[in-house]
């Protein structure tokens, strides 16, 4: 009788957990849901591939060894209009560092980008994602995003909204190899 | 709680109303009550048997039908109170913030607590999840719990019960019968389909035992059903995305890697009512508009294996397909749906360099305002350089001309324009139906020629893998229900005593009026003595009771 009993809440433990972890399992990934299909610090940075506007490709992987700052952006976005004087600023503190910045346009038209790139004497690459395939597979929504790749190639910081110039300094040291 | 022993000899689990083996009632309650309660067969629930651990605990709460009940109640609640206020997906925002403002600007405090509660998002608030869950185990455990002594004691049926047993049955009838009567009725109840098995002096013969088990199916297929809609919560197993596409453009497709689509063309038609269409005729007069068909011409694209998000410049062509309304396009478990348009975004402008005064035009050039070029030569030698561009133009901000959207929907550009007669070139700020001369008075200006636009496709994107799992579901679901609800459960059992006499009792779960035919055949055929329905009789009684206490 004991065995049996001892049999019988075993059994019901086993049933109660199971359904209870499909509970919070769930809870969980609806909870998630809406953030991991956004990339987590700590994942691999899903390497790219794209062309600046001087013709010349960009490879995520090429930096390996180096910190990239990658800053996704829109010539109609204020914060995006606003950090990049400051970070053209910091990047020649860090280029010869190992810091590189790829500044990836969302779709706009040549034109546009080397406008905006001449009035403000950018030098570091910008890039352009004609047909949004880097935004989709980074998720990015908001604009501006930044990302942070350390020389590992994995994405140490997600930074959505505007950054002063303190923090593109901190971040470039983040990422800084050493 | 203690095992009840029954004066038959057997030894039952606490809670058990009829005895197992013999039938007799074992409560007091029973024992005086003129009809037993066959529910479950009078077997005790098996969270009633033991109530001692925490885990015992738990499970006698969700074993009860009333917890269940309620929790349906509190779900049903919750999803109607979110219908009340607009659900999240339907308001005008899109971060989570300025959902929250909305909520709170637009419906003030009650918005607000709205939000905070989770109605805005009913389906994947934490605490709905929870309660689905609840629901669930409460099916399992309940089912469980009822599912196993029933079957059990339905297994272990004896034929022979005791006579107090049958007495309270409401199919009752007792009288002297004839020395073969018992097997009479045997071959009689055999010929009706009935399983019978006999023992000593009795008989006892059954019909449709699977219909008991048909809220059991009826469960299991709930839980398959809530299994695929928790699958759905699972990333790669439901996609639901919206794709706004312009002619002309390629563009990767939200949530399906690899895959890009091109919109070649979108179209609208409309009945013209003419020729085929001149039996619509009618009907067109009396409405105005009607649209025939939704239709955009796209190109599917896979991107090579091994290749990179970005590097876009080898695609390879899947198909070209023309998406109409319900005939989506279906690829690798995804279909694109026609779902939305907007007609008429403006593409590229074209103007004429003209002499302000003698209206002489130096030529045309037209800019193309998703791509524009920096420099337009004309034929006369002169120029038009084009200092900045702002397709969403909204307004000047320290002197800087400002851009709302990347969308041409308001162009405006800085044109520096250098003719013959003005070699060093005059600045102009053009936007539609207006020219600002920021260096002072010009000679030449843009005239507006034409303009072209495009129209947009609005697209969604869907996959769901958890419909072959939810329809799995629904047929078990709706297997059980007519398990339950089209067939009976009947039994008859019959005892002739030692005398002569005859003992006849009739059972089932549903359908008395089916079960009393079957046994007027049998009773006709076996000459066995007349039988009464004692519900009717307690039924009529208090019937009369309160007419004469109306009455008098």
């Amino acid at each position: 009788m004991t065995v049996k009993k001892k049999k019988r809440s075993y059994v019901r433990a086993a049933i109660l957990l199971v359904m209870a972890g499909a509970i919070v399992f769930t809870i969980y990934n609806s909870f998630a849901g809406e953030k991991s299909e956004l990339l987590q610090v700590g994942d691999e940075a899903p390497d790219f591939a794209l062309v600046d506007l001087e013709g010349k490709e960009h490879q995520l992987s090429d930096y390996q060894g180096q910190g990239v700052f990658v800053n996704f952006w829109g010539t109609w976005c204020k914060p995006c209009e606003k950090e990049f004087p400051l970070m053209e600023k910091q990047y020649q503190v860090y280029k010869d560092q190992g810091v590189q910045i790829l500044a990836v346009n969302i779709a706009q038209s040549d034109y546009e980008v080397r406008q905006f790139a001449e009035q403000r004497d950018l030098t570091f690459p910008i890039v352009i994602d004609k047909t949004k395939s880097v935004m989709e597979a980074y998720n990015i929504r908001p604009l501006p995003t930044t990302l942070l790749v350390n020389p590992e190639g994995k994405i140490t910081k997600i930074i959505t909204g505007e950054m002063s110039e303190e923090d593109i300094a901190s971040y470039m040291e983040e990422i800084k190899p050493e | 709680m203690e095992n009840v022993q029954c004066q038959c000899g057997h030894t039952n689990p606490p809670g058990t109303k009829l005895c197992e083996s013999c039938g007799r009632s074992l409560t007091e309650k029973d024992q005086n009550s003129k009809l037993v309660d066959m529910r479950y067969e009078g077997t005790a629930r098996r969270s009633q048997t033991y109530n001692k651990s925490i885990i015992d605990k738990i499970w006698n709460f969700f074993s009860s039908v009333k917890v269940g009940v309620s929790i349906i109640v509190v779900l049903l609640v919750a999803a109607a109170i979110g219908t009340i206020l607009p659900q999240q997906a339907f308001v005008p925002a899109s971060t989570e913030a300025t959902i929250q403002a909305y909520y709170a600007d637009t419906y003030g405090s009650v918005g607000r607590v709205y939000h905070a509660l989770g109605f805005h998002d009913l389906y994947s608030s934490y605490w709905f999840i929870a309660l689905v869950g609840m629901l669930a185990i409460s099916l399992v455990i309940a089912s469980l719990d009822r599912f196993v002594p029933l079957y059990k004691s339905l297994k272990n049926q004896r034929v022979l019960r005791h006579p107090s047993f049958m007495d309270k049955q409401r199919i009752y009838g007792s009288g002297p019968g004839a020395e073969d009567a018992l097997e009479k009725a045997e071959t009689k109840l055999k010929e009706l389909k009935y399983t019978v098995r006999t023992e000593k002096n009795g008989l006892l013969a059954e019909k449709g035992r699977f219909s008991r088990w048909g809220p059991y199916v009826n469960h299991i297929g709930l839980i398959i059903f809530l299994f695929g809609v928790m699958l759905r919560m699972m990333p790669g197993f439901y996609v639901d995305e919206t794709l706004w596409l312009r002619e002309g453009e390629t563009r990767a497709i939200p949530e399906v890697p690899g895959y890009y689509l091109e919109n070649k063309n979108f179209k609208l038609e409309t009945y013209t009512g003419e020729g085929e269409d001149a039996k619509f005729g009618e009907a067109i007069d009396r409405v105005g508009t009607v649209v025939k068909n939704y239709q955009t011409d796209i190109v599917l694209y896979q991107e090579p294996e091994d290749s990179l998000p970005g590097a876009t410049d080898n695609l390879e062509v899947v198909q070209e397909y023309p998406i109409r309304v319900n005939q989506p396009l279906k690829f690798d478990g995804y279909a694109v749906y026609q779902m939305d348009y907007k007609l008429n975004e403006l593409k590229a402008m074209t103007f004429a360099l003209t002499n302000k005064e003698t209206e002489e035009s130096l030529g045309e050039l037209t800019i193309d305002l998703i791509n524009p070029d920096a420099l337009y030569e004309l034929e006369t030698g002169s120029t038009v350089e084009l200092l900045g561009y702002y397709p969403d133009f909204s307004g000047f901000e320290d002197g800087e001309p400002q851009t709302a959207t990347p969308l041409p929907n308001n162009p405006g550009f800085l044109v520096e324009l250098t003719a013959p007669e003005t070699p060093e070139g005059e600045t102009s700020f053009i936007t539609i139906q207006n020219t600002v001369e920021p260096l002072g008075e010009n000679q030449y200006k843009l005239t507006f020629q034409n303009a072209d636009t495009r129209n947009v496709s609005g697209l969604t994107v869907r996959k769901d893998s958890t419909l072959p799992i939810l329809g799995l579901g629904g047929l078990i679901f709706m297997i059980g229900v007519a398990q339950g609800m089209y067939f009976n459960h009947r039994r008859f059992w019959i005892q002739q005593k030692a005398d002569g006499t005859i003992l006849l009792a009739g059972h089932t779960n549903k359908n008395w009026f089916g079960l009393k035919k079957d046994l007027d055949r049998v009773v006709d055929s076996a000459k066995l003595p007349a039988y009464t329905d004692q519900q009717d009789e307690i039924d009529k009684k208090e019937k009369a009771e309160k007419e004469g206490e109306s009455s008098s």
